[in-house]
């Protein structure tokens, strides 16, 4: 490259660095956005808070068997604590289960009638229903949900047995509050691989079709300008202010919740350009040929959507079943994600993440160059 | 004929680097010296072009001198974009042939770029640019220094919006910006779609300006597509009236006003309710009369015989006249004369 085409990238990248930096939203949304992300659900899963369920008692009492002292309402005031509620009529218990390694956790029980309860259930406001049979107590609840499964057991534990379930002193429980298997660790790497993604994809896609759209690409390559210098400076500032974006996360999540890159530095740095050479190729095929903002909408979403959902971002993808796993673990975002997250927390080097550098690097290069291929400039 | 092509290519080469050095005194005879062979810069030979539905260029050929100023003058939707825009080189011509430069666009783009500028007919440049960031931006494509910027904003008179945004320019700035994009160059061909469309008159003024002192400063040719007559009249020293991808007719505005036999129009609005079309039939010229409108116009050659002989007419048959106005023809009288509609219809 000699020195006057050095010298047109630099202006078109300086240009396209001032018309990002002067976009007041740009900040907000790059560096503010993620942060405030991270800083709430960082908070909303990382704290123990007191977990506190509400359970529906359907009395049968009134269907004439007329059994006032039933097994269930003995529990209830045996380990309840009665509240009679503002309307008088139904009666409210609060079960508590002290616990400091797991958190406490607050079990409200109130009468209701069966439709009342149903409803509460299929709202989410209820997770258990509990009603009485021949002496015996029965719980409903839907058994695909682990959360009213986990009330079940406790509350059965505790009627049952007479007993607390998981006693404080137990001391088979260890809590593991280590740096790198706290919840915090698992979202930033995710945090940071999706900003990577939804920076590029939208920054260089939109940056693209805008440009396309007011005829300016046009305008521009009706001069001796170099095609590649336009796209190449426009993929050097994205990545760049990617890196801004990403190091201002870390530093904010370093500072509060303590996060350590406990592997390779120089690695996290290859798999964050892998990341980005992915996304700007993919970026650039997608946006190659229209020039409606509302095309361009629709496509970007229909790559970035479902990566978004099954990438592991927030929770992990090993709850999908079996069979679309070894899938969920070729997408680029996944492995974007995968990839930092196994050196900041499991302290992996070059040799761990070299296959999604390959990879990564490679969808870049081939989708670059397909989209350079059929990339209509006028 | 190669000689001859060579010769006057030289003078070119000669004559544009003499313009970078300021040196522009020992080029003058030279120029002199090769002006009568001078060949075309851009040739148009039958070209045609077809979009799904619509004919839209059908056979056109021009060829444009260096330092001529040309119109493409027709109403909208005559084909005047689709054909500047496939000398731009941003069309493919379905048949036929352009040249610019004596060069086909195939495989001499970069050279071709370099000798053209161009202004699209509504470009959009970055809006949180400043004017001065944005020619220099343009000027690092060209390899041109921040001196030529500042002559750019000089000569579109912008200086004091050299720090403003794109976004806060007003309509007739952002067109003169445009022009300012595509003379950085000094290109030896100007290519502008419409370049005053949507502007107000004090604004086209202002860029009329910019494009009558670059005439007389250089030896640009300039290809102009306009629907205003008025723009083809004050800039261009020939006149292509386009209509339905076709030219119909083409000269000097001497020319194409004085080629009809009938190129003075008098107009006229009778007090009178009673008359009708019928009634000037047996005039020595033409007559076109409105009965709803009362208004009508006679189309004649000599003013000073034919007007008194419309006057006299008017008080045989008892018309009472309530307005009567006399002109030159005008290229619109022209374009209706051939085709029955307006420029600006």
């Amino acid at each position: 490259m000699n020195r006057f085409s050095q010298y047109q990238l630099f202006q078109l990248t300086l240009a396209y660095f001032k018309e990002i930096v002067r976009e007041p939203g740009v900040l907000f949304w790059g560096i503010i956005f993620p942060i405030l992300m991270s800083l709430g659900l960082g908070i909303a899963f990382t704290k123990k808070a007191d977990t506190e369920r509400n359970i529906a008692v359907v009395s049968v009492q009134d269907e004439g068997t007329a059994e006032t002292n039933s097994g269930l309402s003995r529990a209830l005031s045996r380990f309840g604590e009665k509240n009679i509620s503002d309307e008088g009529d139904f009666a409210e218990y609060k079960i508590s289960i002290p616990n400091e390694k797991l958190g406490n956790t607050i079990f409200l029980l109130q009468e209701m009638t069966w439709d009342e309860a149903m409803t509460g259930l299929k709202r989410g406001s209820v997770n258990l229903i509990i009603t009485e049979q021949d002496h015996h107590i029965l719980y409903h609840f839907d058994p695909a949900n682990p959360d009213a499964q986990l009330s079940y057991l406790k509350l059965s534990y505790l009627f049952d047995k007479d007993t607390l379930p998981l006693s404080n002193t137990s001391e088979y429980i260890a809590p593991l509050e280590v740096q790198g298997t706290r919840y915090i660790d698992f979202l930033i790497p995710g945090l940071i691989a999706m900003g990577i993604m939804m920076s590029t994809m939208w920054g260089i896609s939109y940056g693209i079709i805008e440009k396309r759209s007011k005829k300016l690409l046009r305008r521009m390559v009706a001069t001796p300008m170099k095609k590649s210098n336009f796209l190449i400076g426009m993929i050097t500032v994205r990545i760049g202010m990617n890196f801004i974006e990403s190091v201002l996360l870390f530093l904010f999540a370093w500072w509060v919740f303590d996060i350590q890159i406990q592997g390779s530095i120089p690695a996290v740095i290859a798999i964050f350009i892998a990341g980005n050479v992915a996304f700007a190729g993919i970026a650039i095929f997608i946006s190659s040929r229209t020039a409606k903002t509302e095309i361009g909408n629709g496509l970007i979403n229909v790559v970035v959507f479902p990566m978004m959902l099954l990438s592991g971002i927030f929770f992990s993808y090993h709850n999908f079943p079996e069979s679309v796993i070894p899938y969920i673990q070729k997408m680029p975002l996944t492995m974007v994600a995968d990839g930092i997250r196994s050196i900041f927390i499991e302290g992996a080097g070059f040799a761990q993440v070299s296959v999604p550098l390959i990879v990564l690097t490679s969808i870049g290069v081939v989708f670059f160059t397909a989209g350079l291929k059929m990339f209509k400039w006028y | 004929m190669i000689e001859h092509f060579n010769y006057s290519y030289a003078y070119y080469e000669y004559y544009y680097t003499n313009k970078y050095l300021g040196n522009g005194v020992s080029s003058q005879t030279l120029i002199r010296s090769f002006t009568m062979e001078q060949n075309p810069v851009v040739e148009v030979k039958n070209v045609h072009k077809s979009f799904k539905s619509v004919h839209a260029v059908k056979g056109v050929n021009l060829s444009i001198l260096p330092g001529h100023f040309i119109a493409l003058l027709g109403p909208n939707g005559a084909g005047k974009t689709t054909l500047v825009e496939m000398i731009e080189g941003i069309q493919k011509p379905d048949r036929g042939e352009i040249l610019l430069l004596g060069k086909k666009w195939s495989g001499n783009e970069e050279e071709i770029h370099r000798n053209i500028g161009i202004s699209l007919q509504e470009t959009r440049f970055v809006d949180k640019l400043t004017v001065g960031e944005t020619l220099k931006l343009f000027a690092s494509f060209y390899r041109l220094n921040n001196s030529r910027v500042t002559e750019i904003i000089e000569l579109i008179e912008l200086e004091e919006k050299r720090k403003a945004y794109v976004q806060n320019l007003s309509g007739g700035q952002r067109q003169r910006l445009a022009l300012g994009i595509a003379l950085l160059n000094k290109p030896r061909i100007l290519l502008l779609d419409e370049p005053t469309t949507g502007l107000d008159p004090n604004a086209r003024r202002e860029v009329w300006a910019i494009l009558k002192k670059l005439k007389e400063e250089s030896k640009t040719s300039m290809i102009l597509t306009t629907h205003y007559m008025e723009e083809a009249e004050q800039l261009c020293d020939y006149i292509i009236i386009i209509d339905k991808g076709r030219i119909i007719r083409e000269g000097t505005l001497d020319q194409l006003l004085n080629h009809e036999i009938n190129h003075k129009t008098i107009e006229f609005t009778l007090e009178t309710t009673t008359a009708t079309a019928e009634l000037f039939i047996p005039c020595n010229f033409e007559i076109k009369y409105d009965d709803l409108s009362g208004k009508g116009s006679a189309y004649i050659n000599n003013m000073e015989t034919e007007l008194p002989e419309l006057l006299s007419y008017f008080r045989k048959k008892d018309l009472t006249l309530k307005n009567l106005e006399c002109r030159k023809n005008t290229l619109d009288d022209l374009f209706t004369s051939l085709t029955g509609r307006h420029l600006n219809e």
